[in-house]
């Protein structure tokens, strides 16, 4: 294994996530993330000077749809979702601001 | 203070398009529709949902992109900037970070000194979040998702602003550009136009930059304005108390005009882009870019040209009345119609701005009928009503919109040409004013104007000045 990830990489990575994890679960995710770091060394092994970067699997371009309202009054659907609702919108611990 | 120091500004703009329906879902865009109605699995970011593209956006940032000279990125693509906050539901917005839309514009604005070049960095399209309501009274906050999926597009300018009022001419450039080519409203107060803006200080002749400081949360100019004054002291006072700045965002409170640094550590700024799986990339060809190009309206710089040469009307009158889009419409549809430029140029520039200026309001907020001006207007010339007559009528107009020849009907407000009329109410003023009457007779010229008044008055300002005078003047020489 030549990819190290270290402590304080493992604990950024859990706050930008917002994840706590315990002791024996960062060392796990520790040495899961230094396989895939060795597996993409080993992809940077292929020489692809020349390639155009790929932006997606499909070789497919142009999708759209035209500007034309299809959906209509989506508020109780989308609210059945809500952990807390208060009326018509969501409630959820005070942010800042 | 012994050193000169000058102030760097870039902003990040963002502007709303004015699409019926949002990026990648077929949900309205309506403003002000009752919380969470525009939502579908789509804008709320539920599991296993796919956004496509509207079409209508691309065409729109490629409008202005095109507008503002900047290059089309031929094939772009979307990314996906990760981050956690409550008013985005799918845990990531989905932007252009590689490949943007439009590159490497500028916009001339106009400043003390003379023209000058803003240069834009690039232009990329976006998803907006979802709206948060503080709850005072339970300390919770409210999501209304209606504004989750509508289209931006963040415009990043280089730092080559160097003042509050080139950075407002700035905007102004930009909103003027966005409304004439009906792409977005650019409304400070709904928020359809915002600025985050970029500062820093050094002293004057510094090559290099000083380190800067971001601000957000500013909706309206009076506010940027303020911000960027109150952040360049804060910062000149740190560098002369030999403190250093702090990169950082920062918040503009308007109300209490001081800034506050938001914090920091839940609030760092490492996105994690990467590529957006579930879009395919966009590629534009030439074709259609001189498909937009051949459609773009004509904007500001060639209206204003074309009136003075085709209207005849002052430069001024032409730079006030093309300064918002929907003026110039409402000027050039009252032309089309009673054929009077100058007239009509007239009106704007007095009654209706005065009106505007009276009761706070925006171009956006104008709601009268060009063609019940352009009736005003023909029915004063025609001499159907009298020019005060027309005042009070255009005051009419301008507040319910009504119609000018059914106004005067309702209200008697016709011209009085009848002479025996005019006679008879001249006749009961000098009957009436013996003393004005000997004064006038006697050299006063003065009596005049108030036997005059006096006549006007009695014909409720309805009759022709010009033929009561006339009147007046026979009856005293009899
Ligand atoms: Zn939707
Ligand atoms: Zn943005």
């Amino acid at each position: 294994m030549a990819n190290k990830i270290s402590d304080e990489t493992i604990e950024y990575v859990g706050i930008l996530a917002k994840l706590e994890l315990s002791d024996t679960e960062k060392e796990d995710a520790k040495a899961d993330m230094e396989k895939m770091l060795d597996y993409i060394d080993t992809l940077n092994e292929l020489d692809t000077s020349g390639i155009e970067p790929m932006s997606h699997v499909f070789p497919v371009n142009n999708v759209f749809r035209e500007d034309v309202v299809t959906n209509g009054d989506g508020r109780e659907e989308t609210l059945a979702n809500a952990p807390q609702r208060k009326e018509d919108t969501f409630e959820v611990p005070r942010t800042i601001g | 203070m012994s050193k000169q120091y000058e102030t760097v500004i870039g902003l990040e703009v963002h502007i709303e398009l004015a699409t019926k329906t949002k990026i990648f879902c077929g949900c309205s865009t309506e403003f002000g529709s009752a919380p969470n109605t525009h939502t579908c699995p789509v804008c709320t970011g539920m599991p296993g949902s796919l956004p496509v593209l509207n079409k209508q956006v691309v065409e729109y940032a490629m409008a202005l992109g095109l507008a503002t000279n900047c290059k089309i990125t031929q094939v772009c693509k979307f990314d996906r900037k990760n981050y956690f906050y409550p008013d985005n539901p799918q845990n990531y917005q989905i932007s252009q970070l590689y490949l943007p839309i439009a590159r490497d514009g500028y916009v001339e604005i106009d400043t003390q000194t003379g023209k000058k070049k803003v240069r834009i960095h690039e232009m990329h399209m976006e998803e907006d979040a979802g709206k948060l309501v503080h709850d005072e009274w339970d300390d919770t906050s409210l999501v209304d998702y209606n504004r989750s999926g509508v289209p931006l597009v963040e415009i990043v300018s280089e730092p080559d602003m160097r003042s509050a009022d080139e950075v407002i001419a700035y905007l102004e450039k930009l909103r003027m550009t966005a409304q004439y080519l009906g792409v977005s409203d650019c409304k400070l107060q709904e928020g359809s136009m915002r600025a985050d803006v970029n500062l820093s200080v050094r002293e004057v002749g510094s090559e290099t930059f000083g380190t800067r400081t971001e601000m957000k949360n500013l909706n309206s100019f009076k506010a940027i304005a303020h911000a960027i004054e109150g952040e360049r002291q804060r910062q000149i006072e740190l560098l002369e108390e030999g403190k250093e700045v702090i990169q950082e965002t920062r918040r503009w409170d308007d109300n209490k005009e001081h800034s506050y640094a938001m914090r920091s550590k839940e609030d760092a700024q490492d996105y994690r882009y990467f590529p957006e799986p579930d879009l395919v990339p966009i590629v534009i060809s030439d074709e259609w870019i001189a498909k937009i190009k051949a459609r773009q309206p004509e904007l500001r710089p060639e209206k204003l040209e074309r009136y003075k040469k085709e209207f005849d009307i002052p430069e001024y009158d032409a730079e006030l009345i093309t300064e918002s889009k929907k003026v110039a419409d409402l000027f050039e549809a009252t032309v089309e119609l009673c054929g009077k430029p100058k007239k009509a140029a007239n009106w704007i520039m007095g009654d209706m701005f005065r009106l505007m200026k009276e009761k706070g309001m925006e171009p956006e907020d104008l709601k009268f009928s060009p063609e019940h001006l352009a009736k005003l207007i023909d029915m004063t010339d025609e001499g159907t009503i009298s020019a005060a007559v027309a005042r009070k009528v255009f005051e009419q107009i301008f507040t319910d919109d009504v119609d000018p020849e059914k106004y005067v009907e309702e209200n008697g407000l016709k011209t009085v040409n009848d002479e025996g009329a005019i006679k008879e109410a001249v006749e009961k003023v000098l009957a009436d004013n013996p003393q004005a009457v000997a004064d006038y007779k006697g050299g006063k010229q003065k009596a005049f104007g108030a036997l005059m008044g006096q006549s006007m008055r009695a014909l409720k300002g309805k009759a022709d000045p010009a033929a009561v005078t006339k009147m007046i003047k026979e009856m005293l020489e009899q």
